[in-house]
């Protein structure tokens, strides 16, 4: 909510530091406020002296206009918008003021003072709780770059809970010889990258926007992929359905399998399914159940095989159906695409009749996310009541976990898995489920094979047995 | 003439255009009964006559009349009928719905039909279509029998037509208006003795004849007998249970239905020699000593059983093998088979007996179901059904189920009498026996409404039952341990004195609206909603050995993991043991409605990510904000408005942190977790949740002694609304409890469920504290900028959910207490969860 810039003119020099008033057009003396997005800008000098001269820019968010305004909601029904951190932080929403406030001294104009403005003069920019998605390190590579001293001292989430930490706030100095408008410019908009919150979705021309913004500093500097990539991250959001109100599932925090795998090697994503279109195959299955088909990846290969007549994709997220549709496009697809596929809303712990007497089921990373106790219900729903001809299920297993160097020993590659099998005991599960239902079972590996922990996912294939 | 049909069939009016069918159906028949293949082609086609449309026509016809045939309804056809085919596809569709067909022919002279055809616009199809009609009418009259119709009335003259008068006749099945109570009686398969004994066990006084053979049997108080059908064979007396049996249903003492056997006998009887496998021969021996008038006696009661019972309103149906819900009250050939011989794949097990289905797991009529036919153990309920059949001949025993006590009385058998083919109880390996408790998914998807006996109706929208899976499905405990969720608790309306959003003035004044005269106000704990299952048998729940129970949240998820809540929970059983609350209650588990604290063991994230970051960025900036302003006014720039502002931000931000800090008091383990019960909801056979405050506040003090480490006290204070010094003391208590940062309190009334004019009055009312809203509203909430806009506010939205929610809540306890089955509970407890996903403003 607050930003502050110092010129010291260097001793010498034809002017002293109040110059510093006319390259930002902003009267010294004078309190000036400007209307912005949900609030006020105030601009304001502290110290105005020959020696020293220092510009306040503070934002004034109105929190009950902000938390009922759909246009940074999204979702008005969320607790999160009355407690708040963009009336406090200096976020994106800070850079917006920027521009609106200092739009003359970004383009480097100068009446009075030209050569001022072109040159580089000595400043010191302090500004006050930067949200840094990357803490204070990100802070330093986005800064140092451009010339700039930085220091940034990361903000405890409470003085009272040591043990909680920093929180992702830091105040941010910056000291360095800098055009005025390339300092100001590139606050604009470095500070929503290091926000990084794509809730706050300003204009469509952020390309355009960009480019100017970053004309002279950005196409050079080391980390601009991730400036470009963040910068432009501002989408709108699907609206929350129901079910996101309910559940706060945290959702994020997936351990990406993939990103430890070389690059030229094929995805493990793809490996998987590739796998379990082999399976289905061999099995020579044409109509096949996708239980848990999340949003479509599945369905959409399956779909693009004819050998399949008849595909159903279950998933107990209806904002998930909703996706795979889209992906699928179903709408726009013709009659005879359309006919064979249905999307179908439904729990795999709970008996279906709707996906009774498939050929097949697959069951593609979706155990793992059933609570362990909850299992025998969904080998009841599948096995017991649904009896497809074949299931197939692939789930990750836990002994090639020591070959991921980012996971810890002992966790697991998703916030959502409820367990995570080693071979072992997802061989004797399956053996055991294989039994109790009449199904024989085969076992095999998904994936780069290692000679001591086996492959990075796990895949069972059950046929049911001849009555 | 009188023409009888059954009250629920379906009738086809035969007869050439012109024969007079619609003039005779709407004589007969009423305007929504009869479908008329003209009035189709009008809606399809704009044009009663436009023969194109004849497809599409009887297309709309048939899909309704099987919408009407799906609800039993007389359905009347009023199209020529004069081909076979045409006559087959309603057959077959009154089949598929197992309803009877009739045939109703209207044959008029040929003339006369082609006279009336040219008085009428648009029929100027000429004679020939008619003739050619009459003919294929003429040639099809002997024939209908063997189409399938059950019935057959020609009418072959207009008097006869002008003449005729419709009878609807019940279907045997029907015996809606036999009230009991009755004793169902499973199999007795010959067991004469044995049935003597369970008839004078159940009170009935025996009648024998003049040769001493027990030949009725009459219940003092008027009770009747139902025998579920395998009356004989087997067993060392079928003749002396038949003669029993039959002078009951004589004399009106018992109702039968006939079983399988009774059908096998008929033929053998009847002279067809099946054969007399599975005890037949026995019978068949037995009857020989006995006379032929007694054998045609024997064959003449057989042949009138009907396959099932459907009685005292439709609330009881009886049935050898019983009987799924769509085939109730109906007539038909797999009706028949389904009621002798059960749901059968036409497969045979390991012992070469048929496999029969387990249809009972999916049943979700709404009438008891009792039958027979195949031997276990025990009686058991499933989903309103139970089958009453424990073995007798097999060494088992001879059952009765009371209806509509639902008390099974049994006496066991003398001996074995048969060697079983098949072990009684089929064998299971331990702890295999576990249901792994699956419900269908159309138990809770779609729309739903559930009955309440509270609120009435309760609509289930499709959206919010979508949305409530996810949720269930994602993250709740096991539906068997899931018996509750609390209802939503709604504010009171805005208060308009100064610097507050809420005050319990509002809340009072609510309650008195109501007509309630004293409530209780009680503290609100920092904590969160817990819903607590205390279970000593785990078998009560269908759970494995060591479970002791579940405490879980407002939405069905574990608040620990499985160890600690093992340890949580035995703590607090002690506890509730130590209370006596298990034996006065005389119940193997309690459920409890409750508080847990801290917050933070639930809302530990949220805490950090949301509150206390946004308390990091505010207590770091504010102040620097202050002292920039500070350095400009002292400058001389005239912003000292703005700082002032900024000052009271600033402490605003202080006073912020101070507010979530109380609710982030750490917990490791289980130390420093507390639980605040504050209603004892349920125990077995009994809701509690109705029971006035002062009940459940005793028991629970009692609870909180037993364990005053682990159990907190909920302070509270009776209030009398018409005393108003008792009004203003409980006032000042809220302004104490709240200026030291407590949540508030909650108000209700004392009574516990109160039910006024216009409905339920609510459970409860949340009056939250100042302080404590600054976590809900924001730190600058008190600012009287924002608060002049926050007071606009609407808690109606807010108030009915809680209402909905607490009826719901009401009617699964209720389901649990009578014993109803799990699928039924569970809608009730998913309907909450469904109303949660409803949007409202959270900060209610």
């Amino acid at each position: 909510m607050l930003i502050t810039l110092s010129y010291s003119a260097p001793e010498g020099a034809d002017h002293d530091s109040t110059a510093f008033g006319f390259l930002l057009f902003k009267h010294p003396a004078k309190l000036q406020s400007f209307d912005v997005t949900v609030g006020q800008a105030h601009v304001f000098y502290p110290e105005a002296t020959p020696e020293r001269t220092t510009v306040a820019l503070m934002l004034e968010l109105d929190p009950v206009e902000l938390a009922r305004s759909r246009r940074f909601t999204g979702d008005a029904f969320a607790l999160a918008h009355y407690v708040n951190d963009r009336p406090y932080a200096s976020s994106s929403m800070m850079a917006v003021a920027l521009g609106k406030v200092f739009r003359t001294a970004m383009t480097g104009r100068s009446d009075s003072y030209p050569e001022l403005a072109a040159g580089t003069i000595p400043l010191v920019v302090t500004v006050a709780a930067v949200p840094a998605r990357g803490g204070a390190e990100l802070v330093r590579e986005l800064f140092e770059p451009l010339g700039w001293s930085v220091t940034a001292d990361p903000i405890p989430l409470d003085p009272e809970r040591a043990d909680w930490g920093d929180s992702r706030f830091v105040d941010l100095r910056l000291e360095g010889s800098i055009r005025l408008a390339d300092a100001l410019n590139q606050l604009y908009v470095l500070l929503p990258v290091l926000d990084d919150a794509k809730h706050y979705w300003v204009s469509d021309d952020e390309v355009g926007k960009l480019v100017r913004a970053g004309e002279g500093w950005l196409a050079d500097h080391p980390q601009k992929d991730l400036i470009t990539r963040r910068y432009l991250r501002h989408e709108k959001r699907i609206v929350a359905d129901a079910a996101a109100r309910l559940a706060n599932p945290d959702a994020d925090g997936t351990v990406e399998e993939d990103e430890n795998q070389p690059r030229a090697a094929p995805r493990l994503v793809d490996q998987r399914a590739d796998a379990v279109m082999r399976a289905l195959h061999d099995v020579r299955a044409h109509r096949v159940a996708d239980l848990g088909c999340g949003e479509g990846a599945l369905l959409a290969r399956l779909l693009a095989d004819s050998a399949f007549t008849e595909i159903v994709g279950t998933d107990v997220s209806s904002r998930s159906l909703t996706i795979a549709e889209r992906r699928l496009d179903l709408r726009r697809a013709p009659d005879r695409v359309r006919e064979r596929v249905r999307l179908l809303q439904s729990s795999v712990t709970y008996q279906d009749d709707r996906i009774a007497g498939m050929d097949a089921a697959v069951l593609m990373e979706v155990i793992e996310h059933i609570d362990l106790d909850r299992l025998p219900a969904a080998e009841r729903a599948v096995w017991g009541l649904a009896q497809p001809e074949a299931v197939v299920v692939t789930t990750p297993n836990a002994d090639y976990n020591a070959l991921y160097p980012a996971l810890p020993a002992g966790h697991l590659r998703h916030t959502d898995h409820r367990f995570e099998f080693t071979r072992d005991e997802f061989q004797g599960w399956a053996s055991r489920v294989a039994g109790e239902y009449g199904y024989s079972v085969e076992f095999r590996t998904v994936g780069e094979v290692d000679e001591r922990l086996g492959s990075p996912t796990q895949l069972a294939l059950f046929l049911r047995e001849a009555r | 003439m009188k023409l009888s049909v059954p009250e629920s069939c379906v009738i086809l009016l035969i007869g050439v255009s012109g024969s007079g069918k619609s003039t005779f159906a709407a004589t007969h028949f009423g305007p929504y009964e009869t479908l008329s293949s003209d009035a189709f082609r009008g809606m399809v086609a704009d044009d009663e006559n436009d023969q194109s449309a004849t497809a599409a026509a009887f297309d709309a016809l048939r899909y309704v009349a099987s919408k009407r045939l799906e609800q039993n309804r007389l359905t009347v056809i009023d199209a020529t009928n004069v081909q076979p085919a045409a006559r087959k596809a309603f057959i077959d569709l009154a089949r598929a719905h197992d309803m009877l067909p009739v045939a109703i022919v209207l044959d008029v002279p040929e003339k006369l039909a082609i006279a009336r055809n040219k008085g009428r616009v648009g029929r100027d199809f000429g004679a020939g279509v008619v003739r050619r009609q009459h003919d294929q009418l003429r040639r099809s009259l002997r024939g209908l029998g063997r189409e399938g119709f059950r019935r057959v009335h020609i009418l072959d003259s207009e008097e006869a037509i002008a003449e005729a008068e419709i009878v609807r006749e019940p279907l045997l099945t029907d015996r809606r208006g036999e009230h009991g109570p009755f004793d169902a009686i499973g199999d007795v398969h010959g067991c004469r003795s044995e049935l003597e004994s369970l008839l004078t066990k159940l009170g009935y006084v025996i009648e024998t004849d003049a040769s001493g053979r027990p030949v009725d049997a009459v219940h003092p108080e008027g009770r009747r007998a139902i025998f579920l059908g395998d009356l004989v064979d087997r067993g060392p007396d079928s003749p002396g249970v038949l003669r029993l049996a039959m002078g009951m249903v004589r004399n009106g003492h018992a109702l039968a239905v006939p079983g399988n056997h009774e059908e096998k006998l008929i033929r053998a009887l009847d002279g067809k020699n099946p054969k007399t496998t599975h005890g037949l021969a026995e019978t068949l021996a037995q009857l020989s000593d006995e006379t032929e008038e007694f054998r045609a006696e024997v064959l003449r009661f057989c042949r009138d059983l009907v396959s099932h019972l459907v009685l005292d309103d439709g609330k009881l149906v009886v049935a050898h093998a019983g009987l799924i819900e769509k085939y109730q009250g109906r007539a038909s050939g797999r009706v028949r088979a389904f009621a002798l011989y059960g749901d059968t794949t036409g497969e045979s097990d390991e012992y070469g007996l048929p496999v029969r289905l387990p249809w009972a797991d999916d049943y979700r009529g709404d009438a008891v179901v009792l039958y027979g036919h195949t031997p276990s153990p025990e009686v058991t309920w499933v989903n309103n059904t139970a089958c009453v059949d424990t073995g007798a001949v097999f060494g088992g025993s001879l059952s009765a189920m009371r209806y509509p006590e639902r008390g099974v009385v049994s006496v066991p058998a003398e001996r074995v009498w048969y060697e079983p083919v098949r072990p009684l109880a089929a064998p299971t390996q331990p702890g295999d026996e576990r249901d792994p408790g699956v419900l269908r998914i159309d138990d809770v998807l779609g729309k739903h409404v559930i009955e309440t006996s509270t609120h009435g109706r309760i609509s289930v929208r499709e959206e919010h039952a979508a949305g409530a899976l996810e949720v269930m499905a994602r993250w709740a405990i096991d539906p068997r341990h899931l018996l509750y969720l609390p209802p939503t608790m709604s504010p009171p309306t805005t208060s308009s004195r100064p610097g507050l959003l809420e005050h319990p003035d509002e809340a009072f004044a609510a309650f008195r609206a109501d007509g309630v005269s004293e409530v209780v106000v009680q503290e609100k704990h920092m904590g969160s909603r817990a819903v607590v299952l205390l279970a000593r048998d785990p078998s009560r729940f269908d759970a494995p050995a060591g479970w002791n129970g579940v405490v879980h949240t407002r939405t069905g998820r574990p608040f620990f993991e499985q160890e600690l809540a093992t340890r949580f929970l035995a703590e607090l059983s002690g506890a509730a043991e130590r209370a006596g609350l298990f034996d006065e209650l005389e119940s193997s588990w309690l459920l409890f409605d409750a508080e847990l604290l801290p917050w933070s063991l639930k809302a530990d994230d949220l805490i950090r990510d949301l509150y206390a970051a946004t308390g990091a960025a505010a207590t770091d900036a504010l102040p620097r904000a202050v002292s920039v302003l500070e350095a400009a006014v002292a400058s001389g720039v005239d912003a000292g408005e703005l700082l002032a502002r900024t000052r009271e931000r600033s402490d605003n931000a202080l006073a912020y942190r101070a507010a979530y800090r109380q609710y982030a008091a750490p917990a490791t383990g289980l130390d420093g977790v507390q639980l605040a019960p504050f209603q004892l909801l349920a125990s077995e056979g009994r809701n509690h949740a109705t029971e006035p405050h002062a009940w459940h506040l005793d028991r629970i003090d009692r609870l909180v002694a037993a364990d005053p480490v682990r159990v907190k006290r909920t302070e509270r204070r009776f209030v009398d609304l018409a005393d108003a010094e008792a009004v203003a003391d409980a006032v000042a208590w809220w302004e104490q409890l709240t200026a030291s940062g407590g949540e508030g309190v909650v108000v209700k009334p004392a009574a516990g469920l109160v039910r006024t004019a216009r409905g339920l009055a609510l459970p409860g009312i949340k009056v939250r504290g100042r302080e404590y809203l600054r976590i809900i509203y924001g730190p600058d909430y008190t600012a009287p900028a924002n608060l002049d806009r926050l007071r606009d506010r609407s808690v109606n939205h807010k108030r009915s959910m809680a209402l909905r929610e607490y009826a719901l809540g009401l009617e699964a306890l209720d389901r649990i207490a009578r014993g109803e089955p799990l699928w039924r509970v569970h809608q009730a407890v998913f309907a909450v969860l469904a109303m949660e996903s409803e949007p409202v403003d959270p900060r209610l």
